[in-house]
């Protein structure tokens, strides 16, 4: 293999991780106010990833600059040609990242209302709009010879890349839902759990439907089709996991399918980065977009160093939160009574 | 205006903005880290409260930080495309290490470190707030690192197919000597800036009488922290100016509005006039030889002007206009290096009536003291609009102009739209900021009572058993 596929691989990794991970936050972002119906209950839901949320953002951030440093002319091209969605995407990331750290910093039911507006709201375009953005990677936007987008917002509207978005958000909700069943007790427990169970059949439904589509568009290489079946079939085993009481094997189900979504996206794609709708001789390519090999390789040992190790405290990060999260049996504490009265 | 305007006028706003946050966060977390350590040291009951209360205002600042910094990430490629385009072998390097090698670190220990007061041992816990610390600067090297590639190109050669730089020589980018002084300039610029905050926040809280004994303490923490930095900083920040001097002396010269060449230089401390076009400013005041001094450690120093750098330029580089903005320059490098010399005042004094035992009752100082919690933010943005000013018109000193690094594909109004949106979710957040902070920065300390873990609220409640 040489350098450009390696990145190639390593990009697709790291998005592959960010919604694995990142995708049950946004999936407890968006319904922490379903599964909590009162403030402690939320507060339960909302400290399920008080820990690793930001941690998990950061395989976004990595994500991007590996584009930007890997393949420039990827990272130009994506980034300015999907202008409007980018910025609904940093609008969306910006109110949820700062509700997490705001919401328990005011007392007033009004304060923390508004900041769990801002957390539905953000996690749930955040997941949307990423997954039309990866969709109109595949099916094509206009690009001219120059590698120029040369459309509108309106083109970035594909009914590919909005099947993309919707089916990506709703795998978001299924993985934050397990996420919760594992991670919780008591009533939340018992909410999460059932809709993980009820969703999972009309995820299976789309998921069925989105990566047929999406063999109709990309390669059909042996990597896609085992993704594109690990992608589809791990749905069918969330519900009947859960009424078995194996929460942890429901939550690595939605994990394995979730991860292979995105996966099996990098690998339709391959070798193109950037499909142009506009003439297929202006694709952007995996070899033509790629930087020098001196600095790729300076990249890869850089990674291979330091990749392992950042597994390896982010792991840690997860077995010291590892218990489940509760509220007390006991009384409210003293500040909520007083507010909610 | 053109997209070129507009793109310059979007990044050096969210820039400024994000680096309002980023050295608070920076020094605070490198202050924290030390009362927690004194804490663990000598058991003192008031030092972990410290800890924990400056660790609250840290992370309300820290959230913004990190939202602010998305931004950053993903502007490069919408705004300037065709800058992405050709800096990319070389400039995305840094960028993504920065990534691995720094956020990854913060961000997961500072989540262990928010939610582990009491769960993991107390000596891992420690460790989790240095970890914190030393991940931040380094995520202010890898920036910076690429930053002062823009400054002084290093290390690339132009690839003959394309004729972009292609990256040769990693070290070449870790040892570009804007780099090194830069970057000492940048953490020390970042000390300062958490210093400064935290002597404020000590000085509100003597005077409104709480808590008085703790606050003392961190108080003189602060001062503690604060003298060697800025001194540092305006010793790293001069030997910076000699450096510029000889890979951009145009910025040099502009900083001075020196349009014609000396040898030797008196430098003006205050002038009148002296705008873009105004060649013959009144100088108020000079005084001898100190330009020279500063911009090439020799008090006889040759320091060339505008007129004749212009000239040379369009020798090398063609017909052109590479004269920065003058008045950008002139007022950014005064309004740094005089606040910072009121800064530096605010720590001799401090620290002169600690000695004297009246730190705790001089009206006078605390008052200023608290007043002074704006001052790191005004040095702090002048340095950028030196830095970043007085690189134009190049994107990319000598290899790039910035009016060709903007995106083709991208329209004015789309540029509008997004510097509105920013626009107006920055003000709010800087609001909610600002009165978070505040709010939090009068608050009693918190109780010392026993570990229990809490959430991000940072509330004593255990609302929660994990
Ligand atoms: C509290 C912070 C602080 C303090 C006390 C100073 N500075 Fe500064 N300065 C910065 C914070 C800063 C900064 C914001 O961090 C900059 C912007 C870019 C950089 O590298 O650091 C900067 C940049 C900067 C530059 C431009 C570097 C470049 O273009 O690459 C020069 C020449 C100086 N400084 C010089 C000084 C002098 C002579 C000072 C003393 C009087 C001084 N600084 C005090
Ligand atoms: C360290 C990483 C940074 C990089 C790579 C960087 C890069 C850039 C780029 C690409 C531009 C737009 C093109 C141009 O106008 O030249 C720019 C402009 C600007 N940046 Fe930076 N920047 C950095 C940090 C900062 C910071 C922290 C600040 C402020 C606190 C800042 C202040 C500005 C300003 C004021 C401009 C507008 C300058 C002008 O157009 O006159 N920069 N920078
Ligand atoms: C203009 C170029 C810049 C870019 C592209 C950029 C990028 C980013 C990104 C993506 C984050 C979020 C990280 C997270 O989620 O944890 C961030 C935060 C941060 N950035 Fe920047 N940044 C820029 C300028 C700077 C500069 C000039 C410095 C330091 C001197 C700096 C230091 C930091 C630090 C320390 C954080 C951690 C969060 C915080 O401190 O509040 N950045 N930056």
């Amino acid at each position: 293999m040489d350098l450009p596929i390696i990145w190639f691989v390593i990009i697709a990794i790291f998005w592959t991780g960010f919604f694995v991970l990142e995708g049950f936050d946004f999936g407890v972002g968006a319904l922490h106010s379903v599964v909590g119906k009162d403030e402690t209950e939320r507060r339960v839901a909302i400290n399920t990833i008080g820990p690793f949320w930001d941690a998990n953002e950061v395989w976004l951030i990595v994500g991007g600059a590996a584009i930007f440093a890997a393949f420039p002319s990827w990272y130009a091209t994506m980034f300015s040609g999907l202008y409007l969605a980018m910025l609904l995407i940093l609008v969306a990331l910006i109110i949820r990242g700062v509700s997490f750290e705001w919401r328990g910093k005011g007392k007033t039911q009004r304060w923390r209302n508004s900041w769990s507006g801002t957390m539905t709201v953000g996690s749930i375009l955040a997941p949307l709009l990423l997954g039309v953005g990866l969709g109109d990677l595949l099916v094509g936007l206009p690009i001219n010879a120059d590698e120029q987008f040369t459309g509108t917002f309106w083109n970035l509207l594909t009914p590919y890349g909005l099947l993309t978005g919707v089916f990506l958000l709703l795998m978001c909700i299924i993985h934050g839902a397990t996420f919760m069943g594992m991670k919780t007790t008591g009533d939340v427990r018992v909410r999460s759990r059932m809709i993980a169970s009820r969703l999972s059949y009309l995820g299976f439904v789309v998921a069925l439907g989105w990566a047929a589509w999406t063999h109709y568009l990309g390669s059909r290489s042996v990597l896609a089709i085992f993704f594109s079946l690990l992608a589809v079939l791990p749905i069918l085993y969330v519900a009947p996991a859960l009424s078995a009481g194996k929460e942890g094997r429901a939550f690595a189900a939605s994990a394995v399918a979730i991860g292979s979504s995105v996966a099996m996206i990098f690998a339709s794609l391959y070798p193109n980065v950037m499909v142009s709708s506009t003439d297929a001789a202006n694709n952007l390519t995996v070899a033509g977009t790629a930087s020098g090999s001196y600095a790729l390789g300076v990249m890869t040992v850089v990674a291979v160093v330091l990749f392992p190790i950042v597994l390896l405290y982010q792991a840690w990060n997860y077995w010291v939160f590892r218990k489940r999260v509760s509220a007390p049996p006991a009384t409210p504490p003293q500040e909520d009574a007083k507010t909610s009265a | 205006m053109s997209n070129l305007d507009l793109g310059r006028m979007q990044f050096a706003m969210t820039s400024i903005y994000h680096f309002f946050f980023v050295p608070l966060t920076i020094g605070l977390s490198f202050l924290v880290a030390i009362l927690q350590t004194k804490w663990h040291r000598k058991r003192d009951p008031e030092m972990k409260r410290l800890a924990k209360f400056f660790g609250t205002l840290l992370l309300i600042n820290i959230a913004i930080g990190v939202v602010t910094g998305l931004v950053q990430e993903f502007q490069f490629g919408m705004n300037w495309s065709e800058y992405s385009r050709f800096v990319g072998d070389v400039f995305g390097a840094p960028l993504a290490m920065e990534g691995l090698a720094a956020f990854f670190i913060e961000s997961t220990f500072l989540g262990i470190w928010i939610f582990g007061w009491g769960k993991i041992p107390e000596k891992l816990h420690l460790a989790c707030i240095w970890i914190v610390a030393i991940g931040a600067s380094l995520s202010a090297l890898f920036i910076i690192a690429a930053n002062s590639w823009m400054q002084n190109p290093v290390g690339y050669e132009l690839s003959a197919e394309t004729g972009r730089p292609v990256l040769n020589d990693i070290g070449a980018i870790f040892t570009n000597p804007i780099f090194i002084w830069a970057y000492i300039h940048v953490l020390l610029a970042s000390a300062v800036t958490g210093a400064v905050i935290m002597l404020a926040v000590s000085a509100v809280q003597i005077r409104r009488k709480i808590n008085v004994s703790a606050f003392t303490k961190s108080a003189k923490v602060a001062i503690v922290a604060l003298i060697p930095s800025v001194i540092l900083a305006m010793g790293v920040g001069s030997e910076l100016g000699v450096m510029e001097a000889e890979y951009q002396p145009m910025k040099i010269a502009a900083s001075e509005a020196q349009w014609e060449t000396c040898q030797p230089c008196s430098f003006s401390l205050f002038q009148i006039g002296g705008g873009n076009d105004d060649q013959n400013p009144t100088r108020i005041i000079q005084i001898p030889y100190l330009l020279s001094i500063l911009a090439t450690n020799d008090p006889n120093g040759q320091v060339l002007g505008l007129n004749e750098l212009q000239a040379q330029y369009e020798e090398t580089y063609g017909p052109g206009y590479y004269i920065p903005n003058v008045f950008v320059q002139y007022w950014s490098m005064r309004v740094m290096a005089y606040t910072a010399g009121f800064i530096a005042i605010v720590g001799l004094w401090g620290a002169w009536l600690w000695r004297r035992g009246k730190l705790t009752t001089s009206r006078t100082f605390l008052w200023v003291a608290a007043f002074a919690a704006i001052t790191p933010f005004i040095v702090n943005t002048a340095g950028w609009m030196l830095t970043e000013s007085g690189r134009q018109p190049w994107i990319v000193q000598g290899l790039m102009l910035t009016e060709e690094g903007v995106s083709p594909s991208v329209s004015a109004t789309e540029i509008w739209i997004s510097i509105i949106t920013f626009a107006i979710l920055y003000v709010i957040i800087g609001i909610v900021w600002a009165r978070l902070l505040i709010k939090y920065a009068r608050r009693p300390l918190p109780e010392d009572t026993p570990d229990t873990p809490t959430d991000s609220s940072g509330e004593k409640i255990p609302t929660l058993t994990y």
